[in-house]
């Protein structure tokens, strides 16, 4: 970490009310740089180079040039377009489980939980105690074959609906999209309840009282206040869950079969197998525009910059 | 008032509030009239707020009965009764602007055209021209308004209001004390006023009550409270008193006599809450304000059939419209009194011999069983 020894010299202790001196007035620069450094030296320059591979041509063999080839995005497109379809519907999904379950929680854990708060929180937030792969393959385990959960839900016929909904295949679970949309959902799930806690809780009690005071019943009280005050934590949650999903390749690998390929897939093993760097790099940047673009349109249409 | 309409009438039966073995409210009986400006008053913890809550249906009674006119409301959830809130604080919703949050009880009702109506309540508490703004955008005073806009557009039975002018400074709740008695008289709706200002609960109220760890002390229009309280709290609450240890000596008539110290003092029988027999102790009570001053010099002056006290002046402060005196007696140490500064003697400095007297009516007495501190701010510190 070389660059962190340049650090910013020491903050001497400002003056109050004198004019403040050039010095004083770069304080916040010097303040600023061992980020701006970090920022520079591991996203600036990686994504410059991945800019500048995915318009290079050449073979591993004989290297690699810059031709600005941007073809390599439209075949890239043309030829991944259902993958990254499925990687949208597959995270579109998995966040809207989310939300589904995320908010009930969040909901109990900041105006219901009591003295119960700080368990329910750390439940919450256990599973990160062990790793990301570890918990998906526990998940291998449940779904798998045979396992109590595949047998009570194809004694329920629950299979058999979403069989016929094309998300599970006879009476397999593991290998399917059920698969993968639940091991999204389970993994995401934190960073949404999260940020809807924190949202929730901010907001003041006595406006619950004040909406039951002017004449909302209980359920208009969450449409009307609670909901509407809490749209800072549903944007910021769906965010974070929806963007990492979307990138996500452990799930589709562990839990997925080849029908359940998600952009991630396809990505890491252009990169890792297949060895074509360009189009690995160009379907990077498409996937990060493509991501760019909703977000954008999402924040535009919940009107949430002046709540935040 | 002159109305027999009882339906804004608020009735507590019994009620009362425990949390675990903690007594906020013991068993209150209370009525408040139709169309009355009611003060409860007390210091913070005196089950005050708990009172208002239970009226509120935002808080539940553990025993007891709320009666808004005739209809029996304690069961019922507070979006079903005809009462709404100025909460301290206010509590207005952030997300939604001036007019949506006083067009909120309207439309949950569902009214289908506010406009006209949220435009007179804002012309009312003169808001007209912010309405498209946020609460955040306003001042506390013009929040203020905006949560009493908020209540008043439904024309509630009763408007309960909780510490309402807490938050503001001193010239603007002045100003608001005001504004909220002439809204009050214009509307005619039963006010219902939490607060722990005596001056406020004075200025506004009808009929104050003043509150003390969980119980009604005393209850009656502001004068009379102040004139003739009947307990030690309520007389150093309201205003400052000077509590005289006693002893009832003599009745003659409609007065009784009492000892203290070496004199004696007159107090008009109806004018005393304790027991009057022969030997009882009693607080002989008197406020400041009420209190002559002469020098001892000049102690012949004084008119016969005023109670007097001899005493030292151990301190005098001058405070512009009166000179507040603290005197030193051997029947009580540091009685307050105030003087107007309308001729002032300049031999009352500090250290010189006075005689202090008053008309026995103003004279009050008190059981002397209680804690003479009670309501005093040295007690509350």
């Amino acid at each position: 970490m070389s660059t962190l020894t340049e650090a910013p010299p020491p903050l001497a202790p400002a003056p109050e009310k004198k004019p403040p001196r050039r010095r004083g007035r770069l304080t916040p620069y010097w303040l600023l740089l061992p980020g701006i450094l970090w920022l520079l030296i591991f996203f600036a320059l990686p994504m410059i180079y991945q800019a500048s591979t995915s318009v290079q041509t050449g073979s591993l063999e004989e290297g690699y040039e810059v031709t600005w080839h941007f073809a390599t995005y439209w075949n890239a497109l043309s030829e991944y377009w259902p993958q990254f379809l499925r990687s949208v519907l597959y995270a579109g999904s998995a966040t809207v489980l989310c939300l589904l379950l995320g908010y009930p929680l969040a909901y109990l854990i900041a105006f219901r939980a009591g003295r119960w708060r700080n368990l329910i929180m750390i439940l919450v937030i256990a599973p990160f105690f062990t790793s990301f792969l570890i918990r998906t393959l526990a998940w291998k385990t449940i779904l798998a074959d045979g396992s109590p959960v595949v047998g009570a839900l194809n004694t329920l016929h629950i299979l058999d609906v979403t069989s016929w909904l094309g998300i599970t295949a006879g009476d397999r679970v593991l290998a399917t999209p059920l698969a993968v949309v639940c091991g999204l959902t389970y993994n995401f799930l934190p960073f949404m309840i999260l940020p809807l806690y924190t949202s929730l809780e901010r907001i003041d009690g006595r406006l619950h009282e004040a909406a039951g005071d002017l004449y909302a019943k209980p359920w208009t009280t969450f449409r009307k206040v609670t909901f509407p005050l809490s749209m800072p934590g549903v944007v910021s949650g769906t965010l974070l869950t929806f963007i990492p999903a979307a990138g996500d390749y452990v799930n589709a690998d562990l839990l997925g079969s080849t029908d359940t390929r998600m952009i991630g897939n396809v990505i890491q093993s252009q990169f890792l197998r297949i060895l074509d760097y360009p189009t690995a790099a160009a379907l990077s940047f498409i996937l990060m525009f493509a991501i760019l673009i909703m977000v954008t349109l999402y924040i535009r249409k919940s009107g949430t910059e002046d709540l935040v | 008032m002159t109305t027999k309409d009882s339906s804004g009438d608020v009735r507590l039966s019994g009620i009362s509030k425990t949390y675990g073995s903690f007594t906020a409210v013991h068993p209150l009986d209370l009525t408040v009239p139709q169309g009355s400006f009611f003060a409860l008053l007390g210091a913070s913890g005196c089950g005050k707020t708990t009172t208002l809550r239970m009226i509120a249906g935002l808080e539940e009674p553990t025993s007891g009965t709320v009666f808004l006119g005739d209809q029996d409301v304690t069961a019922l959830p507070p979006y079903k009764r005809p009462v709404n809130t100025v909460f301290q604080s206010y509590a207005l919703f952030p997300h939604l602007d001036i007019f949506e949050n006083v067009a909120f009880g309207l439309r949950r009702r569902g009214v289908k055209s506010v406009k006209k109506q949220v435009e007179e309540m804002l012309d009312l508490v003169q808001l007209g021209e912010q309405a498209r703004k946020k609460p955040h955008q306003l001042s506390g005073g013009q929040q203020q308004r905006v949560a009493v806009a908020r209540a008043l557009i439904n024309h509630p039975k009763v408007l309960l209001l909780d510490e309402p002018l807490g938050a503001l400074d001193l010239k603007l709740r002045r100003q608001m004390q005001l504004e909220l008695k002439r809204i009050q008289t214009e509307v005619g709706i039963t006010f219902v006023h939490v607060t722990h200002d005596q001056e406020e609960a004075m200025t506004m109220a009808d009929t104050v009550a003043v509150m003390n760890a969980g119980r009604v002390e005393q209850l009656g229009a502001p004068d009379e409270l102040y004139e003739n309280p009947r307990t030690t709290f309520v007389a150093n609450f309201l205003g400052t008193s000077n509590l005289i240890e006693a002893e009832v000596d003599t009745k003659a008539g409609d007065d009784i006599v009492l000892k203290a110290g070496g004199g004696k003092l007159t107090l008009p029988s109806e004018r005393c809450s304790a027991s009057t027999a022969t030997g009882g102790k009693v607080l002989v009570g008197v406020r400041p304000e009420k209190i002559s001053l002469v020098h001892a010099d000049d102690a012949g002056e004084i008119p016969d059939g005023r109670n007097r006290i001899t005493g030292t002046i151990a301190d005098a402060s001058f405070i512009g419209v009166s000179t507040q005196y603290v005197i030193d007696s051997p029947i009580c140490p540091e009685l307050a009194v105030y003087v107007q500064n309308v001729e002032r003697d300049g031999r009352l400095t500090p250290g010189a011999d006075v005689v202090l007297h008053w008309s026995p009516a103003h004279t009050f007495g008190l059981d002397a069983a209680q804690d003479i501190d009670a309501g005093t701010e040295e007690e509350a510190a």
